[in-house]
């Protein structure tokens, strides 16, 4: 109350509201306060509301007042095994994948990090995959994989004479989901390597040359320093991204057989639009929301670190 | 900053071999493009084909559908109106993200408040955080004040999920400036806004393009807000393709493949002009070089 009351002599002290607004110490609140007030009514408050609602059973298909049941969704969600199954499910999936983009994405950087006729053409042709609607991606992948029609199938059927359902195991699936994920943001890592291996000074090249240093000793000392901070960036953003993996898995595989490609996304997902347990879900997501920032601190942390050695 | 972009040059051959490496990398794609050129049975044959006769019937059936019953005209398809919905969904709400987040992003660079970072790193966060956490809340909320399924409520949905994207971008650019010349203006006795339009803006007109266009190749193909938040006459693309899947037939994949195209095909041409900007694009401009 108080403050206000200064606020409030302020305002008359300097001739009205629009001159006290428009004060130069206070440009820079102002400048950001569009974004901040609609990041706040579309992100934060959602979310605020979301806290509230995991802390009441409620349920958006029935219409009547909730009771208040305080950590008792979080208590269930911490203690559930098979939030804990979908969070392993979701580690081995997004290991795996990010795993598979560092090896393609690194092996396509360093087929593009040379100037040669048609690059442009040919680097497009790679990038195109980054385009695509999830949608597409889930359901072709869903037909290369098909036991009948499928490519995959019909290429493996070629050797064996047996048809193949990729997903029809549950590390077939788990497989099938990695290669589409990993398919589609390999050219993320590339583009990533590739402002590495372009920021490397030729003339350490040249030096090694004179020196004449073995291929993997020159990508020890000289490659690897330029570009190591930029992987450990592509690790945590392509993580990050992965960890949110819904749309592609939801239409490859709908989380099976089973539920053995059910990633926390998915979970989520059904929790809240299938069962609609939708306090349960909010609660779920909280525990989300906090891998997230976590994740986020340690991606920017790496951020800060590339710039510093830029400069 | 040690900068040399002579990486190393090679020839023809490298050509060959990168070509071949891009187009088993690009088959997937190949696929589902030859597929929206096939007719239904060679769609899905057995062993499958690689040479056939192409036919456009896919392409017109995403805009025509056949009257089976009684041989009236073709009727039209709504696929135009979801065409236009994609659009003009993503265009408005980009353009939105990038007034309010270019202004916020000037002050973040130039008007550091308290706690500067802290406030990126909260707005990073939101858009790094899985759309599934916070589009139950918004799927209530909407439904509460009745924003379900117009274009008023997905736009301004966009409009936020575009901003911390925007901010992080438009603030890189506008970080890269040389101060010198504002300070010199300043001394001159410009006042804030002459710096701001006179010369900070002109200076990142090429940036703001990138940022403009990254927004919309990130709105264009977005899926679980569209799935949950659109209704009949606000569906956008990507819904409508998941839609096409349910249906007595079974999925017809040319008719698919054909909107896959299509839509495939502003977005590929968009990325090749901003090729050298695609790096900071696909990072957020958290990483610039």
């Amino acid at each position: 109350m108080a403050s206000s009351a200064v606020v409030a002599h302020e305002i008359r002290s300097e001739g009205g509201f629009l001159p006290w607004l428009l004060a130069p110490q206070r440009r820079g609140p102002l400048l950001v306060a569009p974004a901040l007030i609609v990041l706040f009514l579309m992100n934060i408050f959602p979310l605020l509301w979301s806290f509230g609602l995991s802390f009441y059973n409620y349920s958006a298909k029935k219409r009547d007042v909730p009771d208040f049941v305080g950590l008792r969704f979080f208590e269930r969600v911490v203690t559930d095994p098979v939030v804990w199954e979908r969070f392993k499910t979701t580690a081995i999936i997004v290991s795996s994948s990010v795993l598979m983009q560092l090896v393609v994405g690194f092996l396509l950087a360093l087929l593009f990090a040379k100037q040669f006729p048609l690059r442009r053409i040919l680097l497009m042709l790679v990038l195109t995959p980054m385009m695509l609607s999830l949608v597409a991606v889930g359901v072709f992948f869903k037909l290369f994989y098909e036991p009948t029609f499928g490519l995959v199938s019909q290429a493996v059927a070629m050797f064996t004479g047996d048809r193949y359902a990729l997903l029809g195991s549950p590390t077939g699936a788990i497989i099938g989901v990695v290669i589409a994920d990993a398919w589609m943001w390999s050219p993320f890592v590339m583009l990533l390597v590739l402002a590495g291996l372009v920021s490397v000074p030729k003339y350490l090249y040249e030096a090694a040359e004179i020196d004449r240093t073995s291929p993997w000793r020159r990508f020890q000392t000289i490659t690897f320093p330029y570009i190591k901070s930029l992987l450990l960036l592509a690790v945590l953003f392509r993580t990050i991204e992965t960890f949110k993996l819904f749309d592609v898995v939801y239409i490859l595989t709908e989380g099976g057989p089973g539920t053995a490609t059910e990633t926390i996304g998915v979970y989520v997902y059904r929790l809240a639009f299938q069962y609609f347990r939708t306090s349960q879900s909010a609660a779920l997501a909280y525990i989300i929301l906090f891998v997230v920032i976590v994740l986020t601190s340690l991606y920017l942390y790496a951020v800060n670190r590339r710039a510093q050695e830029v400069d | 900053m040690t900068r040399s972009r002579e990486i190393g040059r090679a020839g023809w051959g490298w050509t060959a071999f990168a070509g071949i490496i891009a187009l088993i990398y690009f088959f997937p794609v190949m696929w589902i493009i030859m597929t929206a050129f096939k007719t239904r049975p060679d769609a899905l044959a057995v062993p499958p084909k690689f040479f056939f006769t192409p036919t456009l019937d896919n392409f017109v059936g995403v805009f025509f559908r056949a009257v089976i019953s009684g041989g009236g005209a073709a009727q039209a398809t709504e696929f135009p109106l979801y065409f236009f919905n994609s659009i003009f969904i993503a265009g408005v709400s980009c353009l939105l993200a990038l007034i309010i987040g270019t202004i916020a992003a000037y002050g973040f660079s130039r008007y550091p408040l308290k706690g500067n970072e802290t406030y990126m790193f909260i707005i990073l966060t939101t858009r790094m955080m899985p759309a599934i956490v916070v589009v139950i809340p918004i799927f209530l909320m909407f439904r509460e004040i009745g924003l379900s399924g117009t274009y008023a409520g997905i736009i301004f949905l966009y409009t936020a999920f575009n901003l911390p994207f925007t901010i992080w971008m438009v603030r890189s650019f506008f970080d890269e400036l040389n101060t010198e010349i504002e300070d010199a203006a300043r001394m001159d006795g410009a006042t804030e806004r002459q710096l701001f339009f006179g010369i900070c803006l002109p200076q990142v007109k090429a940036g703001l393009a990138a940022t403009f266009v990254f927004g919309l190749i990130l709105t264009w193909n977005e899926f679980l807000f569209a799935l949950l938040l659109t209704g009949v006459d606000t569906r956008t693309v990507p819904v409508a393709m998941a839609r096409t899947l349910g249906g007595e037939m079974g999925v017809d994949y040319g008719l698919l493949a054909a909107i896959v195209t299509l839509f495939l095909i502003p977005i590929f041409f968009v990325t090749f002009l901003l090729q050298n900007q695609l790096l900071r694009g696909v990072t957020f401009g958290t990483v610039r070089k």
